[in-house]
């Protein structure tokens, strides 16, 4: 014969999908709440971005190429997800050499160092974050005041460190509430924060995005917001002197972010429903008491790789429904 | 302030030695009684853990020799003689002495010799591909290249030649484990004595269809004609399923069986090269270093040849 | 809400290029290779030597034990020679080369179109034509229709179940008989009915299939022992286990046989064969094949001998177009791929499917992102990926104990990973060793 058939095993078509649309359909999601933050910090947020991204592509190359000897994957979007994951966790304000050792970390030790792209156990992005935030408490707590802002100074705290202090100085949470933003502001993002942590609204559009893509599934980030909801609605009724409204938990801070974008992150969620359940009631419940009991304000990182290091053992017990399995 | 570091000082070392009989008498209590042999045993060994001796590592090999009475049926063919002397010394026993051994792929199936008749486009595995169909020439016997034996091998000592398309043994790396025989789903390696300077005779080739169908799959196929066996002088050779086996035990190297050959499926390794006799067809004497060159000419020679045919 | 299986499934590009093409007989080819194993079991013993001389119908090869079937003559002719010939996975198999000389019938064959729709048999005699007839599951897993018709000691049938699902993108073979060969295939029904003594039967359908559902709607109207189901779409709703999770809600056990419900699953394709077997007294000889693919230049259904080259069909449907990557026998989900189109057709040949170059090889595979997907589509909720990494790491006790052997390879998993990895690939050979370690255990 002229020409040679092909042979593989079945099935002889595949769907139209690959990780690489799945990555940049999760970066175009995060497009609306990056344009805000752009809107809101100017010109400061472009250059985090940017250089949270370039540093994290160019890592990635780099430790690929002639460390691990492989070849570069940076084609396929990860690697600049990671980076501007990390820039929306960090304060506008941040140094750019400070974001440098953030992505080398993030990418270095949270990704490659396991094996690369779906063999990391925490999500690159928070291990990035994270050692940031213990090295150097003061850059990644002062928050620039936004462009928008009527206040004359130059950094300003967040809700929930405002909160914070509030509770520790000993002021009833109805007196704090004045001094924070209303929900409205809260929702569409008119307050301080991280770079892409501020505007619940556009967040949440790019959850509607990836929905309706099939990027991920509602499950865990309805876990996770369910979750803080829930209880910290009960310490509310309980006590609404020493605890915020639910609603206040669910719009500031990382939550939105942590909840839609990092703690789906497919590589560190468990795979089944169930599994799934518990890692989202986990994020929920260790957020909330973070935020209301422990030292720090923001918990939704901390919470999210603690559930990242529970993940392989939830999916090795939590087996998914059988067909024709015993009940 | 003095007095806070004292107290502490004498509360942690108290602790300590509290911890320390605690430990102590547990050990004692569970103490497993142990042959000491077994660790002497298992420091004579490679350490390489490789299976080839049949045991899970060399742990379980140790115990197993301590426990045996006689060593005939151990054999570490990683450390060969030298260590299983060592290991009888330690064990008051007597080695027996093994020829050493070498792996052998016994498949000649380059491009060259056995045109492919499909394109495999399935996962990167002799094992998948195996499990899928006979493979992609019209020899279902012959090695399917997806490199399940380089893999398998912990020493670096076999790889796939990019020319050829199989594998190549490296003759001073090969221990002799095993486990590309274990890998292989066409069982095509073999593990034969490896001969004086390395040189060694096999039949090489697995193909057991009839004489006109493997010859028209392969070149170099063994159609089984029985040439060789009727030649050699020391019973070395059996004729089964229209294959030819060379016993490598019982092997003398002579060579006449190489020349018997009418596909060349035989094959001479290591040895001089002949002085070609003018009456006789030339016959290519494979050397060990020489294929590589003289079949790198020969495909290219033949490359333009075949395009233009397509 | 139409009825449909509830776990996992996948829903690939249709591609029911043939689905408004007649069924038309093919030419009887110049020589026909028949071989002697074409369904699951024993092979058949030849009956036949060298230079015998044989009819349309006759038997050649008799049934080699109880899960086995009778092999007849397709066509009349002088037996070449009886010897080994390659299959489509390139391993020689045994069967009979016959040269076609005429079109000679066996006698008491009832080769008329006229439709004979009264029968007074007993479950045993239709059994047993059967039988004799030598009818296989027609959907592809070729399985000797009367071993599935007798129920083991203990149990019994209470529903029987038509598969005229087609699951299968391209595949039309099965829509154009329920089409055009409705009032047979009632008949068919009927007798099969007849022979598990059930009284009820439904025909599953799924809805992309509409004018079969409404034809054989109005033709079963004023039986209400059969009933036509209009099922979602959905792969593999034409998996046995799948489809009497979809029409009767009852879930075969893991390890059990659809029989242990109560439920006997029949392709439509196979309730033709045995309204041919039994009123007709024809034995399986030919089958309706769909050659098709997106540069055929004639997408068609045809009906062929069995024992025709692929090459005749391929032929009837204007050529191997230029730009051929792969040609499949079956569809693109659970088909194989064929090196030569000089095999023969067999009973289990449901279609010929050719892809175009660029279709047919796969994607440079990736690492696992975990995504989940080969979870979710799973039908038998296994877990993929995890079956994929034991099988390759060979830790063969993980796969078993991960029920490798409920899987029942219809690709979804495959077909979906955006990583482009050969889940399936593994899991098969797993399920290979698997099986084998089993079988070992059990001796």
């Amino acid at each position: 014969m002229s020409k040679l058939l092909t042979i593989s095993p079945s099935p002889h078509v595949h769907t139209s999908d690959s990780v690489n649309k799945i990555m940049y359909r999760v970066l175009l999601a995060l497009v609306p709440a990056l344009a805000w933050s752009f809107f809101m910090f100017g010109f400061e947020a472009i250059r985090v971005t940017l250089i949270a991204v370039a540093a994290c592509v160019a890592f990635e190359y780099l430790i690929q190429k002639f460390i691990m000897k492989e070849i570069p994957q940076i084609t396929d979007g990860s690697a600049a997800l990671t980076g501007i994951l990390l820039a929306f966790n960090v304060p506008a304000s941040l140094p750019t050499w400070m974001i440098i050792v953030g992505a080398l970390v993030a990418i270095g030790v949270g990704k490659l160092s396991f094996g690369g792209l779906g063999n990391n156990p925490f999500n690159p992005a928070l291990v990035g974050r994270v050692f940031l935030l213990i090295s150097f408490p003061v850059h990644m707590t002062s928050w620039p005041v936004t462009q928008h802002a009527a206040v004359d100074a130059l950094t300003t705290a967040t809700p929930l460190a405002l909160l914070k202090e509030g509770v520790k100085a000993g002021q009833p949470v109805s007196e704090i509430m004045t001094a924070l933003p209303s929900n409205l502001n809260l929702l569409y993002g008119n307050m301080s924060g991280s770079l892409g942590e501020i505007s619940a609204m556009f967040l949440l559009l790019g959850f509607g995005y990836m929905l309706w893509k099939k990027v991920i599934t509602w499950h865990i980030p309805v876990f996770v917001l369910g979750t803080i909801f829930v209880f910290q609605g009960a310490l509310w009724m309980l006590n609404p002197e020493n605890f915020i409204e639910p609603l206040f938990h669910l719009l500031t801070g990382g939550a939105m972010l942590g909840a839609i974008f990092m703690a789906t992150d497919m590589v560190t969620s468990p795979m089944t429903v169930k599994g799934q359940l518990i890692f989202g009631v986990g994020i929920g419940v260790i957020t909330v008491l973070i935020r209301n009991f422990g030292a720090y304000p923001e918990g939704i990182s901390f919470a999210i790789l603690i559930m990242n290091g529970f993940t392989p053992l939830i999916n090795a017990y939590i087996k998914p429904k059988r067909f024709g399995g015993t009940k | 302030m003095s007095d806070t570091i004292i107290y502490t000082m004498i509360a942690l070392s108290a602790i300590g030695i509290l911890a320390a009989v605690i430990l102590y008498l547990v050990a004692q209590k569970f103490k497993v009684y142990e042959d000491p042999r077994i660790d002497e045993v298992e420091n004579a060994l490679p350490g390489a853990n490789c299976g080839g001796c049949g045991y899970a590592g060399c742990r379980a090999f140790a115990e197993a020799c301590v426990k045996e009475s006689e060593l005939s049926s151990l054999f570490c063919p990683v450390g060969g003689n030298d260590c299983m002397g060592g290991v009888a010394d330690i064990l008051g026993l007597e080695a027996i002495a093994q020829d050493p051994k070498i792996a052998v792929v016994r498949c000649n199936g380059t491009c060259d010799h056995r045109p492919k008749t499909n394109q495999y486009d399935g996962a990167t595995s002799c094992a998948v591909a195996s499990s899928l169909y006979a493979g992609d020439t019209g020899c279902q016997f012959g090695c399917l290249g997806h490199g399940d034996c380089v893999a398998a091998c912990d020493f670096d000592a076999i790889h796939m030649n990019q020319e050829t398309g199989l594998p190549e043994v490296v003759d001073d790396k090969c221990v002799a484990c095993g486990a590309c025989v274990e890998a292989c789903p066409k069982t095509l390696i073999e593990l034969r004595k490896r001969g004086p300077k390395d040189r060694k005779i096999y039949v090489s080739c697995r193909n057991e269809d009839k004489g006109g169908v493997a010859k028209k799959s392969c070149e170099v196929a063994c159609i089984g004609c029985s040439k060789c066996f009727k030649v050699c002088p020391f019973d070395a050779i059996t004729m089964n399923n229209n294959l030819a086996f060379i016993d490598s035990d019982k092997c003398k190297l002579c060579r006449k069986c190489v020349v018997e050959c009418p596909t060349n499926a035989i094959i001479e390794v290591g040895f001089p090269p002949r002085k070609v006799k003018t009456d006789l067809p030339p016959k290519p004497a494979i050397k060990k270093e020489v294929p590589k060159k003289a079949e790198g000419k020969s495909s290219e020679d033949i490359k333009p040849d075949n395009l233009e045919k397509k | 809400m139409l009825k449909t299986f509830k776990l996992g499934g996948v829903h690939p590009a249709e591609n029911k290029l043939s689905a408004n093409k007649a069924i038309e007989k093919l030419a009887l080819p110049k020589s026909v290779f028949i071989p002697v194993a074409q369904h699951i079991g024993a092979p058949a013993q030849a009956l036949v030597k060298k230079g015998d001389q044989v009819k349309v119908g006759q038997l050649i090869a008799k049934s080699g034990g109880f899960v086995s079937a009778n092999i007849h003559s397709s066509v009349s002719g002088k037996i070449k020679k009886v010897d080994l010939s390659m299959d489509s996975s390139g391993y020689p198999k045994q069967g009979f080369y016959i040269d076609v000389e005429d079109d000679e019938w066996e006698d008491g064959i009832d080769t008329s179109s006229e439709l004979v729709e009264n029968f007074e048999a007993d479950s045993k005699t239709i059994i047993d034509k059967i039988n004799a007839a030598g009818v296989v599951g027609l959907g592809g897993a070729t399985f000797p229709t009367h071993v599935k018709l007798m129920p083991p000691q203990g149990m019994k049938a209470e529903v029987l179940l038509i598969n005229g699902v087609e699951c299968e993108p391209y595949l039309t073979s099965d829509h154009r008989v329920m089409l055009e060969k409705a009032e047979e295939l009632l008949v068919g029904i009927r007798l099969l009915m007849c022979a598990l003594q059930v009284n009820k039967a439904h025909i599953g359908i799924e809805n992309n299939k509409p004018d079969a559902i409404n034809h054989l709607n109005k033709l079963t109207a004023s039986d209400s022992a059969i009933d036509v189901v209009p099922l979602k779409v959905k792969y593999p709703q034409g998996g046995e286990k799948q489809l009497i999770k979809a029409v009767t809600g009852r879930e075969v056990p893991s390890g059990a046989l659809p029989i242990s419900v109560g439920a006997v699953v029949s392709n439509v394709g196979t309730a033709l064969a045995v309204y041919d077997a039994v009123q007709k007294n024809k034995p399986l000889v030919e089958r309706v094949v769909t050659v098709t693919g997106k540069s055929v230049a004639k997408p068609s259904n045809l009906l062929v001998r069995i024992g025709t080259p692929v090459q005749d069909l391929i032929d009837a449907a204007g050529g191997l177009p230029e730009d051929t990557g792969k040609v499949i026998s079956g569809g693109p989900m659970m088909g194989k791929a064929i090196s030569t189109t000089d095999i023969p057709v067999t009973k289990g040949t449901s279609g010929i499917l050719i892809l175009p170059k660029k279709e047919a090889n796969r994607e440079q595979m990736k690492n696992c992102i975990r995504c989940t997907r080969c979870v979710t589509v799973c039908p038998m909720g296994l877990e993929p990926y995890f079956l994929m990494t034991v099988s390759d790491k060979q830790i063969w006790e993980k796969a078993e104990g991960n029920n490798i052997m409920d899987c029942i390879e219809c690709g979804s998993c495959s077909y979906t990973c955006p990583a482009d990895r050969p889940l399936l690939d593994y899991i098969r050979l797993g399920k290979g060793k698997v099986g084998n370690i089993i079988r070992n255990r059990k001796n």
